[in-house]
């Protein structure tokens, strides 16, 4: 589904990726896992071009992202991103959060005032649905400085959601949370999961990665140095690196 | 000099209808139309502008536009205003064979004049704007324009808003050289006063008092704005 060839990226004299080859397939999620400074999240934020690669090629959907001829507006709107921090959007309510972008990239297509109003309508009932999934409905028309951590991610996570999209990216969604809310948060990625969703996480909770994760990539330096079934790198790390890792926090 | 009899001598004159017609209805009003319809043409010069300045450059154009914007910038800082206004009524509108009245050439520049200014003030809203804002809109597929119009500007103008009502205040009382391309004013108005009664000291002082007690009702304006504006930050 995801293709990468030869990703780096370079900050100046840094790299920060160094060459990366790899796969994601559809129904996948992938779980990275690393020390700080590994380049584990510079490489998912590579996967949707938020960071433009120095060099090499991103293929999703039959397109490389990172020819700028292609439109990447579009391809983003296949691939989800949830971020760390969660960046709502502080002017809109948490409603509008999930329904500017679908009703905007819907709009465009969409002549006659009947045919927009309906198409407003469903938007508007599907955001309402996936409010509801979370519990959260009743604060639709309010703003998100007035939601918790954990209640905004998960507005996040269905802003997401509300494009329909093929793959959703996670970069550490649990770091900026307090420890009493990472379990809401998590209970609803498992959810996706369950559903199928392909994903690639970068995250610190390894208890995590061991129960959502098929695959789970160990980053360093650059490279991902080990790679297999959670059993595989957590049960039986091979590289040093990873053991010493692992040792650490666990 | 005798302040009551200087008092009688302009409360005659500028008590007369057609002076108070011509006080309030054309000096008054052209000073709040030049300094407002000024603001509002330099607020949409300056958000294109504060846009362009903070583009990521990769291809050649936002490179092209940022050029252009800085030397625009750069020449209305870097001159009066009655300089671009003399050259704008004097210069450039004869050479080009267009004249669009006094009035309109100073709405005009003074747009011009403010958009360089609201340029700089609106770029630093946009900074001020935490930079997840504008990579959470690219994330969900919306294009730089339409993130930047709809999510990061509103933003920043909130942030900026009291420094907007600073360049306000700033025009309001910048607009009384407009004489200078024979424009009538609030200055103006009050000069004739003068003028006509040999007697100064109040038409002066009384033209202070009015721009004073205008920048207070900007100012009050202003506050009651900021505070409609913070609804997104209470917690309710």
């Amino acid at each position: 589904m995801i293709d990468v060839i030869d990703l780096t990226k370079k900050y100046g004299d840094l790299t920060v990726l160094d060459g990366i080859t790899e796969t994601i397939r559809e129904g996948e999620r992938v779980v990275i896992i690393g020390p700080s400074g590994s380049g584990k999240s510079t490489f998912l934020r590579c996967l949707n071009c938020m960071e433009d690669p120095t060099s090499g090629s991103i293929i999703f959907e039959n397109a490389d992202l990172t020819d700028l001829k292609v439109d990447i507006n579009f391809h983003r709107q296949r691939m989800g991103m949830v971020f760390q921090q969660f960046n709502l959007f502080n002017n809109k309510t948490v409603l509008q959060n999930i329904t500017l972008a679908p009703l905007h990239v819907g709009l465009k297509k969409i002549k006659g005032k009947e045919a927009r109003a309906k198409f407003r309508a469903e938007v508007e009932a599907n955001a309402h649905r996936l409010l509801q999934r979370i519990g959260l409905d009743d604060w639709a028309d309010k703003y998100p400085s007035t939601l918790s951590g954990g209640q905004k991610q998960r507005v996040a996570i269905i802003r997401a959601l509300a494009m329909n999209p093929k793959v959703i990216l996670f970069d550490e969604p649990t770091s900026a949370l307090d420890p009493e809310m990472v379990g809401e948060v998590l209970d609803l990625i498992k959810q996706l999961a369950d559903e199928g969703m392909t994903m690639v996480i970068v995250t610190h909770e390894m208890g995590f990665a061991r129960e959502v994760g098929t695959r789970v990539f160990f980053m360093d330096g650059g490279h991902i140095m080990e790679q297999g079934t959670p059993e595989e790198v957590f049960d039986h790390p091979k590289a040093p690196r990873l053991k010493e890792f692992l040792s650490k926090v666990i | 000099m005798n302040i009551a009899k200087s008092w009688s001598v302009f409360w005659e004159k500028f008590s007369n209808p057609d002076t108070l017609q011509r006080v309030l209805g054309e000096g008054l009003v052209n000073t709040l139309i030049i300094a407002f319809a000024g603001l509002l043409i330099g607020i949409v010069i300056g958000t294109l502008i504060a846009a362009v300045k903070v583009m990521p450059k990769y291809k050649a154009l936002p490179r092209i536009l940022d050029k252009i914007c800085s030397v625009y910038v750069g020449f209305f800082r870097g001159t009066p205003i009655v300089v671009q206004l003399l050259l704008a009524y004097y210069v450039l509108f004869p050479i080009l064979g267009v004249n669009i009245g006094s009035l309109n050439t100073c709405i005009l520049v003074f747009g011009l004049n403010s958009g360089a200014y609201v340029s700089e003030i609106m770029r630093g809203g946009i900074l001020s704007v935490d930079g997840g804002q504008m990579e959470a809109g690219r994330a969900v597929g919306l294009s730089y324009a339409t993130t930047m119009m709809k999510i990061v500007v509103p933003q920043a103008v909130k942030n900026i808003l009291p420094t907007l009502g600073n360049e306000l205040i700033a025009l309001v009382k910048d607009t009384s050289v407009v004489s200078f391309v024979a424009a009538v004013d609030l200055y103006k108005t009050f000069n004739e006063i003068g003028n006509r009664t040999y007697e100064y000291l109040m038409p002066y002082l009384a033209m202070a008092l009015i721009y004073i007690v205008l920048v207070a009702l900007i100012s009050l304006g202003i506050r009651i704005m900021e505070r409609s504006l913070r609804k997104s930050d209470r917690r309710n």
